[in-house]
Parts: C-alpha cells; structure tokens; sequence
C-alpha cells in the first residue's frame, strides 16, 4: 500500500514536523481533499448544484469562504472556488458534483495533492507573516472569516485567518513548500 | 510602489500584479482581411504616451483575473480599475498633478 | 590624559559606563551614549580622514548624517561596513574604526600628492583626460580606482542576519523633534495606527541638543514624558534608530531600523543586525527638520570648522567642548546660541558676522556675556597645522560683500564654529515627487505640493518653522489633520507647552565669502561641497564651458553625488551658480532627490531574502530520492531537477554518457514532473485547442494524445507540448517546464479578455501529479512487471493514454516519447510520487534502470532531431523555419499566429533555418551559441549565418552532434561552413538534417 497520506512535501523531504521558536509554532497539516471548482456564480442552477452537494453556496463576495460541517469553500475568483474536505471525500464529491452540474457549465478539478497547509500558530504569527507578505492583516482590516490569496516571499498563497488572534493557515502549492517553510523560520527567528 | 485596486480583491501592493502591456487592443476577426500594415499595426505598434495611459494587469499573486487600469504614465497616477469589456472610464479634466517627469 | 574634553557636566552620556574603542590602532575611551564623533572629539581628535579628490585632511563637520568628511571603515573582517558616518556610529565597547581613502596613515598620506596638483585636477578632469582610446578606459579604471574611492567593500560573507518586513498604518510620521513629537501625540490620541520613526537612538531630535525650557520643565522631561504617554498608546508603533530612506508611489516608504549595530558585532545577542521596514502609509507627516548651511569661505574644509549647531549638539547632548578657543562665523543669529553656549562651557569665544549691523536679541546676549564680536567681517583663510586650525584670518568685508577690505586680522582659535543658515530636509518630500517652492525671503527651498498619489503634511523646520513654539504648534496641527484625514473624526491638535524664545533677526545671504585673491585663483580652496571635493572655481569652470543646467552641473561637479547625497552642499551648489549667472536661485532650477536619503547596506536591502532564500525554489516529490542519491541539480524555471547522477568518481562526462547509453540500450528513468499540466474542459474546449495550437484536433478521441506547438501573434513558436483527450469536451494539456505559468497565463488572458462567452474552464494540475517517465527496449517490461495489463502495441499504442493502476498506485500512463523511444510517462498524484520512484528503482534493478537526468534528456532528444521551445526557438522562428510545416494547419481556419506567417518577413526565402551540424572532428563538442561564418576570416568582422542552440557529445550516435539557426539552412545541407570560436580558433562543420539516430 503506497497511498500514505503523510507522504506530503516537507514530511517526504525528512524535516521535523513541527517547528517551535518560543512562542510560535509551525507545522504542516495532514493532507486534506481539494476540489477546484469553476462556474457561473449568477447561474441559479449552478449555485443549486453545488448546494445540493455541499450543503452550501459559493461565496460570491472576494477573500471570503463558506462552511458547512466538513466542507469549507473557499472564494479563489469570481468564478473560481476552493473546496477542503476530508481526503476521502474528494473523489466521491468530484463524482457528485459532475452529476450534480451536468448540463450546466462547469469544471471540478481534483487538486488534493496540488497545495499543502502550514499552519502558523503564536501570539507573533501576523508578525511572522508580516517578513513576507504585504497585505495588512491588523485584526480591524483582516477579521476572522477572511482569506487573502496573496504573496509569501516570492511564493502566491492562500491565508486562513482563524480569527483567534494566533492561528493562520497557509496554503501553498506543493512545490513551493519547502521554500516558504525555509522563509517562515527565517522570519521566527528574526522576531 | 503602486497600490492597484483590483476590482474584484481591492486594493494590493503591486508586487501582487505584473503588467500585461496595451489595454483594448482587439484582435481582428477576420485576419485574413487586413493589409500588411494594418496587420503590422495590431502585432506591433503601441501608443506608448505620455500621460493617460490605459492598460492591462493580472493580479497573478491574487485571483489571476486580468483587467485594467487607466494611469499616468508622467505621474504614476492611477485614476481607474476595471474589468475588462467595460469601456474606458472618461479623461480626468485636469492633471491632478503636472511635474516634468525624470528631472 | 583621555577625554580632555569632555566637560565635567551635563549631557545625555552615562558616565557611569566608560567604553574603549579603538580608532586608527590607538585606544581611546568614550562614554555610552557617545557617537564615534563624540567621543574623537572628547579625545581631541579632529582629523579623521582624506579627501575624495585631493586627499585633504578632514575633519568632523557635523553631529549627524549630514556628515560629509567624517566617513569610517567600521570594525574589520566579515563585519567591516565602509564609508560609516562617525556622526552617526553608536559607541560600543570593543568598537574598532579606521580613517579611509589615505596610504599608509591619515596623517601622511601619499595621495595628497594630487593636492598640489590640483590645477590639473579640475571639474570634469576624468571625462576630458580619459576620454580616448575608449579601450584604454580599463587601464585608465585601475588607476582612478586606486586613488579615489573611499572604503573597502567587505570580502567575506556577511554573519549577521537582517530581517525585513511590511507595515501598514494610518499616520507615518518621520522625525521625532518637536514637530514630530506633537504630530505622532495629536494622531495617536484619535486611535489612529501611528508610527513614529526617528534615525537617533532616542527621540526628541534638536530638544537633546538643546537647553530650552517647555512648559516649565527642561526639554528632556517634556520627551520623555510624550514619548511615556506615546507608548501607553497601543496603536502607536515607536521607532527609534530608524532612517526612512526612501519615499515612494502611494505613500510606500522604506525605513531601516539599526536593531543591535549599536551593541557591537560580538554583542548583537541572536538579534537581526538591521530591519528593514516597507511602510504603507495612509497619510504621512514630514517633520524631518532641518540642516544647517555651510559658509563657503577659503580654505573652509580644514579639519577643526564643524557647523554652528554642530557644535551646540556636542557640548549639549554629548559634553565636549571640541575647542578651548571658539571662533563662530556665520551670516544669521542662530550661530549665536552656539557662541553663548560655548562661552557657558569655558571656551574663549569670538564671533565673526558677516552682517553689517546684526542687532538681533541674541546677538546683544552676547555681547552682554562679553564675547566679541567682529560684523561686516568674513573669514579669508585658515592657519592649519597638527591636524586641527589654529587661527583664522579676518577680513572687513566691502559694501558688496563680494570682496573684503582692510588688512588680515589674526584670531586665534583651535575650532571655527560656521552657519550660512538653514536648509528644510525636503529630501524625502522631493523623492515622493512633491514640489519644492522656493522661500526669497528664507533663502531656501520649502515643500510646495504634494503628489496626488501621496497625501499627508508637513511640519516644523521642514517647512522652515524656525521657531520652537512654531515647531510645536505646526507639529500639533499636522497630526491632527493627517489623523483626519486618514478617516478619524473628533482628532484635536495636541496642545503645546509654553516656550521662552528670543526671537531672531534676518541674514546676509553671501554664498561666497571673499578673500584677497579672486576665488579660485590664491592657495585658498572654497569648497560648496566637502564630500566630493568639488569647489566654486569647479563651478565658474562648469559655467563657462555651459554646463549652466543644475542638471549638468551636478554630474560636471559631482556635487550632490557623493554618498550624503550633497545634504550640506544642494543649496550653496546652486546659490553660487545662481550669482554666477545673475538668476534668482529657482531659475537655475533644483535636482530631484532620489532614495535612499542615507545609505543602505545590501543585507538591509536583501533581508530573508539570502543564500537558499534568495531565489523562490521549487521541488517535486521525488525530490528526497534525488538528494539522498547524489544528484547533481539544474534550475529550470524555479526548479530544482536532476542534471545528472553521477556514481562515485565519474565526471559529468562520464554520467550523461552511461544515463545515454543505458536508456537507448536497457531503461531509462527521468522525473518529468515539472511539466507544466492544465485540466481544460467545456464545450468549447477544442475551439480553444484549435487557437492556441498550429495544428487541427477535432479529430482527437478520448484517451489519445497529439503534439501540438503554440505560437504568439507574431507567429513565433513560444512552448509545446502533447494534449490528450480524457472524455468530452475534457483535456489535459502539458507545456514545458519553463513555459508552464507563461501558458496558463496564455490561455487565461485570451479566455478572459477575449473570449469570455468561450464555455471553457482552464484549471493548473501541475503540481497534483508526479511524474516517472520510463524510455528504452526495457521499458514495456519493467512497466509489465508492476501492473497487470497487456501494453503491447494493439493494446496500449502510441500517442494513447490508459488509467490502472502500477504498484497499486493509481496512475495515468501516458505512451508518448520525448526520446524517439517507446517510453511511459507514469502520472500519479503527488503523495504518491515518491513511493513510485521508489518501487520503479527497485523493481528496476532486474532491468538495469538507470534514472537520468536533464542533460541526458537534452541528448536523447538532439539525436532524434526533436527541439526544446526555449533553447532552439528564441521568439524569432517560426514552425516553418523549424521544419516542422507538417504540423501547421493549412484547412483549420485561424489560429494564433497564423497571419504573421504570411508577414513579407515571415514568409521570405532564406530565413534563419533549423539544420544538424557534423564537426570535421567527431570528438569536438561545438560551444552553444558559437557563430556559424562564411567566408571565414583572420579575424571580425566576418559574415555570420547564424549561431549553435544544442550541442552534444551523442555516445549513440558515436560522435558530437550540434543543432543550429543558419540562414538559409535546408538549402546548404551538405554544404561545409566555419564556426568561429570564442579563444580566436575556428572548426570545419557540415549542415545536415537534424535527425542523427533514425
């Protein structure tokens, strides 16, 4: 059996799990299930195909996501959404979500393994956050339920805010991970 | 250090854009038709002003939409973001400032 | 006998903590809280460096980064900085200085040879005298660089660490005097985000040079108790340390913050060196102060003649008293401070004004503490001598001013204190396109209006405020009204605390001070600019050969040009020119000033950005195998593939020879997964396909695969790559490595810009699939032994594409060949990549299997003939001049690129033309890019018909083959031409057709 879901990129490349600096933390996520979703947002039957699968609407309004239990979709463009759900469930959804818009314009497109998760975690994280990215993420401006799809170094991601004043996802494309691993330890020690 | 405001994401740091050149040059439809030189004109020939300039950027960090953005080449004012198939917004009636450029 | 003066009282220094530092190999001993320059001057070292130019001693001219004599080399090795103000260099105990730009000691410099020859130096001297032969330029080079320049770069890798971040708020203010100080309380009351950012280590800015009362109180406790209140604020970020360098579109300026210099190298405690701050400001608040003018009079770059306020700073903030016998020269009252000030420490003080009837309140001050005064009088010259002065000879000035009269007046003084006014720090102003505005009255330029992209205000002396209340008020104003105008409603100004000031009278505005020889003619120097030794005669020179634009003249002279940027020398610069000409000074017009505002160090600049951070690197899931079996790695685009793998002992020679060998011969392994992917589905799927490539594919069924090459509009090839049909109106496309983003942007472009009714979605899978391409006679074995399904021919053709899994693994096995071989290009997803590798190296053993890397790739393709977009296309050849007409649809209706093909020049005879080339020597490898000539000369210029784009040793073809553009190409094959190579030498080759293994 070779399907380990562990086996993802900084893992693979035999680096601790978790880095500590003080009070911050940074570890990467299991790998979860993903789904690239695309379509008309004012297309009523799109928008009930995809609730009828889900259990929610794509978010219309930029840097925004919806949840419905294990579902968490994500706002990548006005016709663009990114679904998380457990790993498992990406195929049987993909498969669900074809039937769901068929006749409908549309693309699902599995992207599991495309993007891995970091998650930064510490009083500091939006001041680690900060030696890479130029989005203001003061909490008034970057509230809790927003994402940004935005720069890290010379890497794009996806920031998660959790919204608890320490806890941010940061979704980048696989290759990348290392490098933007590499730049957020750079950026702990530098505090 | 520009801040472009996306139409769709608002405003970011320019290191999230990269230009894309000229806006509103459309492709001919017929190809086929056109003459040399009008051909040469659509494939090579740019206005490049000074002043007004209306052109092309994709917020490639962002949401990778393309659009455009009406801005002044002498002063690096950006007077308007939008999406494309909307039609240029109209010419500011003054130059909200006037400096020789590269003094 | 150390700190000989340094007096007894008084000062921001602790003495409780003396600190050694070592300057020029001599021990000294300073206080904390000294500048390098604070504690020379307590030790009574004036003299601390030569000249640009002329190698003339300098002294300390200044208390702050105006500096432009005092520059250091700072500590030696890893962490030496050249070029460091002294006036700005925080003492720290262990701190090792050395003066610069002078061989063997400052004190007998050989250079200063150039001084006594400085008629033959003149403005311009290098243009004109090293103009020709432009060859000799480098030896000319050598020569100016050994005797100018000022310090050494350092030469090992830098051991400190810098950091660098993005910070946003609502009010920026810049300065942390009085002005600045009020701005930052009145924005931070309202709740506003604040930063306030200060280049001293403390704030306060002149209130610590000065002992004025506010409210009551000295002005120390007044800083302190904002600064207590500003940083109760928890909106308000204080930055102290910190320059802001740089001002640029919407508000984003660039602020370095010196984290731990001040602690030494050996101290920094784990802390980065610098941080570099890039600041998104709302609104900013310039309270950038001022810079005190120098008087430009003979000989006035003698080491012991510093700035009036200068002066004031030393004997205020730092308790030296620089000189026991204190002349001040100066045209305004504000000098007179500095007079009383030094008479108030002990010093023997006498004035010279330049007035003729100076009668401000000041002024009589000063006559009542006894000190005399010397109006309508000028400086005509200095006696120097063992590092400092020792006199000045004064001079009654004529009516004019322009010449003096009289006889010489000896007075004697180790130190000459000059003022020629003030100058508002408009730099950061300017640098944010603001425009300056001249003040006739002030005899200085003032911020005028602000760029549009770049709102905010400006207060105190940087918008000539010359007075403290002023400063106070103004400051108040400023940060109230950015706070409001940065959306905060309800903002009320800080009130400011009651001041005492005397006011003060008017100056004489003389930008050249007379001697008794016409300037520039006498042994006299007067320099307008000390950094770059640049003089007025250099400017009377720059005028009459018509140099007359402030811009010419700033690169004829240099002035400005050095590293203080001239912050001393703009406005003499331009006021002599200004008397030259006869025009008022605005009419000889004012340089823009550019970033940074003091230097930076690159590790400042570069941040986290170093060593393996420098560059965005990307890796791919089997990237662990590779490492752990000694590959060799090769950037392409951003990542990170193997090159080669050699074993033990072999050279890269000897590796891409087996790796070639074993995959014609046995099974090679190559890990593709770098391709660039893209999932493209929607009913209009092939009408994209049909316009973006140059052939037709409406004829593509599901689970079969077709080459395909994309042109730009210009109709030149710009990426390839094979497309296979997965279902209905389903497609997966695969482009180059490098071209993968450059592609999907491609398609994006045309799909959102052009064609937005277009039902069709492009989605990048790039990174969801692993790769594992296997190629060789091996191949379909090995492949057989890991699933359980017949991939002969009839089962599994060429160009098709099957679903199963191998090793269990779920995969898309695609049979296309980049090698000319059968091959399997094995596509799992990700998290699967490396346990593929694995299993394939395993299994592989019984089959010989030798995984190759990218030059080997780069072989098996040249000797089948088959391009790589990038290598042997360059955005100039189209298919046709690949020869690869076959491909481009003549019945399909348009595509991109198409119409240029029928361009005159496009379609022309004799076009650069793809062809083989055969060296006379099978064993030669030809150079890539080496110029294919005919007729073949001694030597260029020589007819060039085009250039090598692959070049390589084939083991299977058992001998050197080579690809290139010639003109003309398909018509020479058969012809013999020359290549001409770079050592001077050349080599027969043949044209052939390209493909060299069939």
């Amino acid at each position: 059996m070779y399907a380990s879901p562990e086996e993802i990129p900084l893992n693979s490349s035999c680096r601790s799990r978790e880095k500590i600096e003080g009070t911050n933390s940074l570890r990467e996520m299991g790998l979860k299930g993903k789904l690239n979703l695309r379509g008309d947002s004012g297309n009523l039957a799109f928008v009930a195909g995809v609730k009828a699968v889900l259990g929610l609407e794509p978010p219309v309004r930029a840097n925004t996501y919806h949840e419905y239990q294990s579902h968490r979709l994500f706002w990548l463009g006005p016709d663009e959404w990114l679904l998380h759900c457990d790993l498992d469930a990406a195929g049987p959804l993909r498969e669900s979500l074809a039937r769901s818009l068929s006749g409908t314009h549309h693309a699902v497109t599995e992207v599991s393994d495309y993007y891995t998760v970091l998650r930064l975690r510490g009083p500091d994280a939006a001041a680690i956050l900060r030696r890479g990215c130029p989005l203001d993420l003061y909490h008034e401006v970057f509230p809790a339920g927003n994402i940004a799809q935005t720069r890290f170094g010379h890497a794009s991601v996806l920031l998660h805010y959790h919204g608890d004043g320490e806890t941010w996802d940061i979704q980048v494309r696989w290759s990348y991970a290392e490098y933007v691993w590499d730049y957020l330890a750079s950026a702990m020690r530098a505090l | 250090m520009l801040l472009i405001d996306c139409p769709w994401c608002g405003p970011r740091d320019q290191t999230e854009f990269h230009p894309h050149g000229e806006a509103h040059i459309v492709r001919p439809g017929d190809p086929d038709s056109l003459s040399q030189e009008e051909w040469g004109d659509y494939v090579f020939f740019r206005t490049n002003p000074k002043g007004i300039h209306y052109e092309r950027w994709v917020h490639a960090h962002g949401c990778r939409r393309w659009f455009n953005v009406m801005r002044d080449t002498v002063t690096d004012h950006i007077h308007a973001t939008y999406k494309p198939g909307e039609p240029k917004p109209a010419l500011p009636s003054t130059r909200p400032d006037d400096e020789k450029p590269g003094s | 006998m150390t700190q000989i003066h340094r007096l007894p009282r008084g000062g921001r220094i602790n003495r409780d903590t003396p600190l050694q530092f070592r300057y020029d190999n001599r021990e000294y001993q300073g206080y904390e809280g000294d500048t390098l320059a604070s504690a020379l001057l307590a030790n009574g070292v004036h003299l601390v460096g030569r000249s640009f130019k002329y190698h003339r001693p300098r002294g300390i001219y200044s208390a702050g980064s105006e500096e432009p004599n005092a520059l250091v080399q700072l500590e030696s090795g890893a962490h030496t900085e050249p070029n460091r103000r002294a006036t700005e260099v925080e003492l720290y105990d262990g701190l090792c200085a050395a003066s610069q730009n002078c061989w063997p000691s400052v004190k007998f410099d050989l250079g200063a040879v150039s001084s006594g020859v400085s008629r033959l130096l003149p403005a311009g001297f290098y243009y004109k005298t090293f103009m020709w032969p432009a060859s000799f330029w480098m030896t000319y080079e050598k020569f100016i660089r050994k005797a100018a320049g000022l310090g050494r770069s350092p030469e090992e890798i830098d051991p400190d660490h810098y950091d660098k971040l993005h910070a946003h708020c609502d009010v920026l203010v810049v300065g942390a005097g009085p002005a600045g100080l009020q701005a930052a309380l009145s924005a931070g009351r309202s709740g506003a985000r604040v930063i306030l950012a200060d280049e001293k280590p403390e704030f306060g800015g002149s209130l610590l040079s000065d002992p004025a009362v506010l409210g009551g109180r000295p002005a120390a406790e007044w800083v302190d108790a904002v600064v207590a209140e500003l940083g109760d604020l928890p909106e308000v970020t204080l930055l102290t340390r910190t320059t802001v360098t740089g001002y640029y579109d919407y508000n984003f300026l660039v602020a370095n913050e010196r984290v731990s210099e001040h602690l030494g190298p050996r101290n920094r405690g784990g802390q980065p060196k610098e941080r570099l701050w890039k600041i998104r400001a709302r609104q900013v608040v310039l309270a950038t102060g001022a810079i005190e003018r120098p008087l430009v009079f003979a000989d006035n770059d003698r080491p012991g003649i510093m700035l009036a306020g200068a002066l004031r700073t030393y004997i205020n903030r730092f308790a030296v008293l620089p000189g026991r016998r204190v002349g001040v020269l100066t045209n305004n009252d504000s000098a007179y401070l500095a007079a009383l000030e030094a008479a108030d420490a002990g010093a023997d003080v006498e004035v010279i004004d330049v007035r003729k009837d100076p009668d401000g309140a000041l002024v009589a001050k000063a006559r009542d503490a006894g000190i005399g005064i010397r109006q309508d009088s000028t400086v005509a010259g200095v006696r120097y001598r063992g590092g400092r002065i020792r006199a000045a000879a004064v001079m009654k000035l004529s009516d004019s001013g322009s010449d003096v009269r009289g006889r010489r007046d000896t007075v004697h003084c180790d130190l000459l204190a000059v003022s020629g006014g003030w100058n508002p720090t408009v730099h950061l102003f300017s640098q944010g396109k603001g425009k300056l505005r001249y003040l006739e009255d002030q005899h200085c330029f003032v911020p005028g209006a602000r760029s549009a992209n770049n709102p905010g205000h400006e207060a105190g002396a940087c918008k000539a405020a010359w007075t403290l209340p002023a400063c106070l008020a103004r400051g108040a104003e400023a940060g109230a009204a950015a706070a409001r105008d940065a959306g905060f409603g309800g903002v009320v100004a800080a009130d400011s605390p009651a001041v005492d000031e005397v006011p003060e009278g008017g100056m004489r505005p003389l930008w050249i001070l007379p001697t008794d020889h016409p300037v520039g003619r006498g042994p006299g120097k007067h320099f307008h600019e000390l950094h770059n030794d640049s003089t007025v005669a250099d400017i009377a020179l720059a005028a009459r050969e018509g140099f007359v634009s402030v811009e010419h003249l700033k690169r004829y002279t240099t002035t400005g040009m050095g590293t203080d940027q001239g912050k001393t020398s703009n406005l003499n610069a331009l006021s002599v020119m200004a008397d030259i000409r006869g025009l008022p000074v605005p009419e000889v017009g004012v340089t823009t000033f550019r970033p940074p505002f003091t230097p930076l160090t690159f590790g400042a600049i570069v941040g986290h950005d170093r060593r393996e951070l420098f560059l965005q690197k990307r890796k791919t899931p089997m990237h662990p195998w590779h490492e752990t079996n000694g590959a060799m790695f090769e950037d392409v685009g951003d990542w990170k593939r193997p090159y080669y793998f050699p074993l033990p002992g072999e050279s890269m020679h000897d590796a891409v020879q087996r790796e070639c060998r074993a995959a014609r011969t046995a099974v090679g392994m190559l890990d593709a997964s770098t391709l660039g992917k893209i999932d493209i589905r929607g009913k209009d799927a092939l009408r994209l396909l049909n316009m973006v490539y140059t052939n037709a594919w409406d004829t593509l069924r599901p689970g079969r695969c077709r080459y395909g090459l994309m042109l730009n509009e210009h109709g030149m090839v710009f990426d390839d790559g094979v497309t296979t049909c997965l279902g209905e109106h389903h497609y997966h496309m695969t482009t180059t490595t490098g071209g993968a983003a450059r592609v999907m942007n491609w398609l994006e472009e045309w799909l959102q810009t052009e064609w937005p009714s277009w039902e069709v979605y492009c989605t990048s899978v790039t990174e969801q699939w692993a790769v594992a391409t296997l190629t060789g006679p091996g191949a379909r074995d090995l492949l057989s032994s890991l699933c359980d399904r017949p991939l002969d021919d009839d089962a599994f053709p060429f160009m098709s594409m099957q679903a199963f899994p191998v090793a269990g693994i779920p995969a898309r096995v695609f049979r296309i060949s980049f090698t000319g071989d059968i091959a399997f290009e094995i596509n799992v997803r990700a998290r699967h990549g490396l346990a593929l590798w694995e299993t394939l190296i395993d299994a592989g053993k019984k089959h010989a299997l030798c995984p190759y890397g990218t030059e080997t790739m780069h072989v098996l393709r040249a000797e089948k003939g088959f391009i790589i977009a990038g290598q042997d296309t360059d955005g100039t050849v189209t298919p046709m001049d690949l020869g690869m007409d076959w491909i481009v649809s003549k019945k399909k209706g348009d595509f991109l690129g198409r119409r240029s093909h029928a361009r005159t020049d496009t379609a022309r005879e004799g076009r650069k033309q793809l062809v083989g080339l055969l060296t006379e020597d099978p064993v030669f490898v030809l150079p890539e890019g080496t110029h294919v000539v005919e007729p073949l000369r001694d030597s260029p210029p020589m007819n060039m018909l085009g250039h090598v784009t692959s070049s390589y040793m084939s083991p299977n073809v058992g001998r050197s083959i080579a690809m290139a553009l010639i003109k003309d190409g398909f018509n020479r094959k058969g012809e013999t031409l020359s290549v001409s190579l770079m050592d001077g030498g050349s080599h027969r080759v043949t044209v052939t057709d390209p493909v060299f293994l069939s």
